[in-house]
Formats: C-alpha cells, structure tokens, sequence
C-alpha cells in the first residue's frame, strides 16, 4: 500500500466499569475491545465530539478512566503510537497466553517481544 | 500462628458488606467514579493497564496453608491462574471484575484475610523480617510489635488522613531484612547490657522520587513507650506535613526541611505533651498479642541431621539449593527453608494457583503450617526439620519452584512495570528475564557471590532499585524505553542509595551493562570481598570506565 492509506489521529479508550477490560470508542457509539474496531478522530473537531460521547458514557456508568490517543489507521488496521497502548490493546508482552492477544480481540501487530 | 482477634473478624465482614453494597451502588450508577474511587482503594482495588488489580495485605508475610489455598482459589476461580508477590509481602491479582470483588473480599474473609491499608493516606500494613519468629541472629520475634502498632493504627481516625501514605517496617534482628531504613519510620530491636528491650527509631526514610535513609531519632525506645512515641511522631507529621504537594507531602520530606535536630526536637516536645505517661494497657495488650505469635511446638532434635548430610553429599542440586536458599533457624534440629520465585527467565515475584497450594500442602505437611512471602518476592518455610529438606526439595523441584539462587543474580526484584501497571513509563519484567537467563549458569552465580538486582518501571521505585546493589530504572525517552542503572544501593542495615553511573540504556543493551558491571567487580575484588563491598571501597570509576569506554 502506498503512504497516502496512512491516517493519523486519536482514539478514545477507556475501561469497561464492570469489568475493567480495556475497551475502544467505535463509530457506531459502541465499545469495541478491539483496537481495530476503533474510530480513528483526524480533526480536532471530531475528537472533541469523541472526547463528549466518552464522558457522557462516563456518566451512563458504562466506562471508566476515559482519554484519547495517539493512532495511526494503515491498511484497515489501527496501530496505537505509544508502547503503553499497544500492550493494553494486546495483553502484557510476557505473557502472550494472556489478555486480548490470546483472545483473538488483540491489535493487528506482532506483540512485543520480551528485550 | 498468627491470628486475627474478635474485633478484626466483625470488623473485616461489616467491611465486605460495605464493599459489596458500594460496589453495587456503582455499577448502578448511583456513584460516580469520583465517590467511588477513593472506597474501592481503600479495600485495594486499583484499576490497572488490563482490568481492575487487587491488592491483599499479607499481614507481616505471614500465611497458613489454608489462606494460601484460598489465594490459589481465588487465582483460579476469578483472576487467570497465578498471582504476583510483591515488595510490600502483599499479593496482586492483575485480572479482576469489579462485578467478582465483593465476592472474593467475602472468601478472603473466610479465612482471615482483607484488603484493607493497602492503600491511602492511612498507615499501610506493616511489615517485617519474612524470618520473624525462625532467625538465628533474631533477638526477639518482632511481629507482635507490628500487631500492636495494625492494632493501635487501623482506622484511627486521627491517622486516615495523612498528607500522604505511610510506612512502617519493623525488625528484631540485627540482620535488617525489613529495610527499616527505607521506611517512613523503621523499627530495630536492640538489647542494653541488662538484657532490656528497647527499639531504635528511624524517621523519614523512603524511595519513590526522592530516596532517602530514614535517621535515628531515638536510639534506644523502651518497650512499653512505643506506642506514645510513635503518636507523637505522627501529630508533628499531622501537623507540619505538606499538603500542598503530594510530592513533597511524605515525612521524608518534613524531616529534610526541618534538619534531623528541629524534627527530633518537636517529636519530643510533643511527646512530653503526652496526656498520660502510664503505658500499663500497651504492656498487657503487646502480652495479649505475644499469645497469637507464640512460636510452634518445636521438638528437641539433634542440631546434626543424618538424614540431611546423606543427601547433600549424595545430591549436588540439593545441596546447591542447601548453599543458598535455607538459612540458619533458632533452634536445633531446624531450618529455614526459602522457596525462590524467581526460575530462569521467569517473572520475579509470580506463582501459579498450583504453586500455591504445593507450598501450602508442604507447609501443612512439614512446616507446622505456616508460609511466609519475603519483600524480595519471594516464599519461605519458616520452621522445618533439617531431616525433611530433602523431601521438601523434591516436591519443589518437581514444580518449577527449586531455583537454588537466593540472594544471587538470579533473585531480581522486579515491579510489574508497563506490563501491568499504569504508571510505568517502561516494562521491567522483560529486563528482570533477560538478565536471569544471562545469568542462568548457577556455578558462575555462586561465584559471584551475594547480589541483589532490583529493577523498577517508573520513579515511583516499587521495584526498589534505589536499594539493590544494582538498580535498574525504566523510563520513557520520547516514547521509547530506557533504563537507567545505579551502583551501590543497600537496603539493609549498612544501607545507602545507589549512584546513578550515566546516560541509560536500551531496553536490549541492559543484559551486556550489567555483565561488564559483575565482570569489573570479578576483576577488582579482594578475596572473599562481595559485590557491594568492593563497589564501596573502588567507587563508582572502574565501573563507568567499563561501561562507558569509546567503544
Ligand atoms: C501496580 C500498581 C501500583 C501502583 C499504582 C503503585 C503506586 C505507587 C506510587 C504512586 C508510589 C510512590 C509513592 C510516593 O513516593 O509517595 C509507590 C511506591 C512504592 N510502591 Fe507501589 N504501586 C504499584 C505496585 C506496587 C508493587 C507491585 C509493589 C511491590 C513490588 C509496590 C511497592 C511499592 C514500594 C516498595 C514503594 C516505594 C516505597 C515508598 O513508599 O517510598 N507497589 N507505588
Ligand atoms: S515502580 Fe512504577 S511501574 Fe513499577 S509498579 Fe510502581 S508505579 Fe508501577
């Protein structure tokens, strides 16, 4: 693919109240556990209105812990910028047997690799 | 064995019923998670990187089989498995529903367990020596000073806002296992030349982002004064602490901003204030106490052990094992058998549910019962018979849980770093498996000789790594890892903090850093001089020229 299918912008997360899985804003309004499913903002306008659904999903007591991050979208696939995101949205790099990496509800990149 | 009393058994079940009501109420959202926050932590519950992480007091360490089963129990039933032991003898579950607390606190209860001080501004559980009660050099078990201070300190309304948390560690040996002098205040027991009991006092220790060695306030505390002394301490804190900053708002601070004299001074000032000077019902209750630690029934055995000598001398990996991981024990015939959570490459401090319940099911078998979980992260039996190490170590070998490496390279204390918390700035436990594969080779260890490699994942320095001989400090360099290392750390009765030796490392170049370290070390050594010794008398020169030479 060429650079131009490259999207840069931000991810709403947050943590499922009842549960505290980590979880991504979609475009439908829903929370995917997929990172892949999330809605990637590009515009400052469109990541404030993210920013407004989360709170208010906040106060329907349906997420926790609301904030956005930086992504990319290349290929039809979401890749988180910071290292701290790309292990939430796999499970913790020492143990691939565990978390969304072993669930098949992982990020569509390799895990990291133990140094 | 320790028990909890009356009061704390009510207390504990009218506590989950809170918890379970609160708990309901949020996930009905009739509280917010600004009302709720501050409930949930304090019974323990943080939210973490994957899900919500509870943290469960092991009070002074101290576990029965029965409670370690329940813990096993609860790995499986509502968290994936295994737990993770931490520095401050807590246990960590990684993986829990907010919907499953209220549920497992109530099994918790059961068996005399809670969640409670492991959070807040309150005074957090105490800790101690994880030989308490078994220690050949101890003068005294220091566990039911300890109670006495849980006892005098939970929920006491005058200390449950603090500027900030608080921690007290106390020890009975001469041998500091506590890091007392890592504390915000730090007790060691000492014997006058009339056989008296009195505590040195040590104020305003800490790590964190500001490492400090506490200082002695009181050399020589009497016994029975303990208590009133130790309020006094806290109402200077209560009073003068900063609330401003909750950087600046740990007594560490207080004590540097006043000098140790003014600090001291005021102490005493307030301790002379003190309503009544009569310690009679400090007296009867640390006797009341002394009955729920009242050591098991040892038997009178020969100090040498047949059986024991046979085995060493037939079986090397036993006798390896022997060398490092069991010390000496008080009374004849017995000893004190560690049980290290740290195998080649794998995660410092973690054990499955089915380690558990080996050790718990050796501890009933062998160990009168009781397991202790060290701030090294590790397990220990704390009283078995010379005679029965041997099938100890069989069972332990059998299941992942006989790394002869205690105190060695290879027993790194490592925090869960990025890979688990959300305050990490880089991963330490990938760092903690890659330098314990490097140094898998246990005759090179043993060559080595003494070493504590302590690693954290952020400043907040859970992973102690101002305190090891080596530190390791991850943070985050425009969004990449890097890890800073420190010389000459020590948390024990000599302690002192380490030395930052330059610029950091790559997360993959850390393994090859601390080689060139130990092999400067192995080079410059006097015999029979340890690591931290020789890095007192060298400095910290040979080491930076190794590590830093043009390459
Ligand atoms: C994963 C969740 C954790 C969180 C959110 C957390 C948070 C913190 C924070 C904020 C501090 C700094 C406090 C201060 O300087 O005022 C701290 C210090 C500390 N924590 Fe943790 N920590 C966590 C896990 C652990 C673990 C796993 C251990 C043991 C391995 C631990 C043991 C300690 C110790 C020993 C200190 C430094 C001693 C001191 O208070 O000065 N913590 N922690
Ligand atoms: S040192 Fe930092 S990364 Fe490690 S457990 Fe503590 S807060 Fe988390």
């Amino acid at each position: 693919m060429t650079i131009n299918s490259t999207e840069k912008g931000k991810i709403l997360t947050a943590n499922r109240l009842r549960d505290g899985e980590v979880v991504f804003l979609t475009h439908s309004g829903l929370w995917s556990e997929n990172i892949d499913g999330a809605v990637l903002a590009t515009e400052p306008q469109a990541q404030a209105a993210l920013e407004a659904r989360g709170k208010d999903d906040e106060r329907a007591n349906l997420v926790t812990g609301v904030y956005s991050f930086d992504a990319e979208r290349r290929e039809g696939h979401v890749f988180a910028s910071h290292i701290k995101e790309r292990i939430r949205s796999l499970g913790p790099t020492v143990r691939a047997d565990l978390g969304k990496q072993a669930e098949g509800r992982g990020g569509h990149f390799a895990a990291l690799q133990g140094v | 064995m320790y028990r909890y009393d009356e009061f704390d058994r009510q207390f504990v079940t009218e506590r989950v019923a809170q918890f379970r009501d609160q708990a309901s109420r949020r996930l009905s959202g009739a509280l917010t998670e600004d009302e709720f926050r501050p409930l949930r932590l304090m019974n323990g519950l943080y939210l973490q990187l994957h899900a919500y992480m509870l943290r469960i007091a092991v009070p002074y360490g101290t576990l029965s089989s029965r409670q370690l089963n329940t813990l096993a129990f609860i790995a499986e039933k509502w968290d994936r498995g295994y737990g993770h032991f931490t520095t401050r003898q807590n246990i960590q579950f990684n993986w829990i529903k907010l919907e499953d607390t209220a549920d497992i606190l109530s099994k918790l209860a059961e068996v005399e367990m809670h969640a409670i001080q492991t959070s807040g501004n309150c005074i957090r559980n105490v800790t101690t020596d994880q030989w308490a009660g078994a220690a050949a050099d101890e003068i005294a078990d220091p566990r039911p000073v300890g109670e006495l201070v849980r006892q005098w300190s939970s929920l006491h309304p005058e200390f449950s806002y603090l500027p900030r948390k608080f921690k007290i560690a106390v020890t009975g040996a001469p041998n500091d296992r506590a890091a007392v002098k890592v504390h915000d205040i730090g007790l060691r027991l000492h014997l006058n030349d009339k056989g008296e009991r009195g505590w040195e006092v040590l104020v305003g220790g800490g790590l964190g982002r500001t490492p400090v060695i506490g200082v002695t306030v009181r050399d020589f505390l009497p016994e029975h004064e303990l208590i009133a002394y130790l309020e006094a301490i806290m109402r200077v804190y209560n009073l003068y602490g900063r609330r401003d900053n909750k950087y600046k708002a740990r007594i560490k601070i207080l004590v540097h901003e006043l000098g140790a004299d003014k600090f001291r001074a005021e102490v005493e000032a307030e301790y002379a204030r003190r309503p009544h000077a009569d310690t009679k019902v400090e007296e009867r209750e640390l006797q009341r106490i002394s009955a729920y630690f009242a050591p098991p029934k040892f038997e009178k055995l020969p100090r040498w052990s047949a059986t024991f000598e046979e085995a060493r001398a037939r079986n090397k990996e036993f006798a390896a094992w022997v060398k490092t991981n069991v010390a000496a024990h008080r009374i004849d015939g017995y000893a004190i058998a560690n049980v290290s959570l740290k195998p080649e490459g794998g995660i410092p401090g973690d054990a499955t549910a089915d380690q558990m319940r080996v050790v718990a099911d050796l501890a009933q078998r062998y160990a009168f019962d009781e397991i202790r979980v060290s701030h090294h992260q590790n397990l220990v039996l704390p009283h078995v018979r010379r005679d029965d190490l041997f099938a100890i170590w069989k069972v332990l070998n059998a299941n992942g849980l006989a790394a002869s490496n205690i105190g060695l390279a290879g027993d790194i204390i490592a925090c869960p770093g990025l890979d688990y918390c959300s305050l990490a700035t880089a991963r330490s436990i990938p760092i903690a498996q890659s330098i314990s594969r490097r140094f898998a080779d246990l005759n090179r260890q043993h060559e080595i000789g003494p070493l504590r490699i302590n690693i954290s994942g952020c400043i907040n320095a859970c992973g102690h790594h101002h305190v090891g001989h080596i530190g390791i400090l991850g943070l985050d360099k425009k969004g990449e890892e890097y890890y800073q290392i420190t010389l000459g750390g020590s948390s024990s009765e000599s302690a002192s903090i380490g030395t930052i030796l330059g610029p950091g490392f790559a997360g993959e170049d850390v393994p090859d850093a601390i080689e060139k370290i130990v092999n400067t070390y192995l080079a410059h050594r006097q015999p029979g001089e340890e690591f931290l010794a020789a890095y007192r008398r060298l400095g910290a020169q040979p080491f930076k020229e190794a590590l830093y030479a043009a390459a």
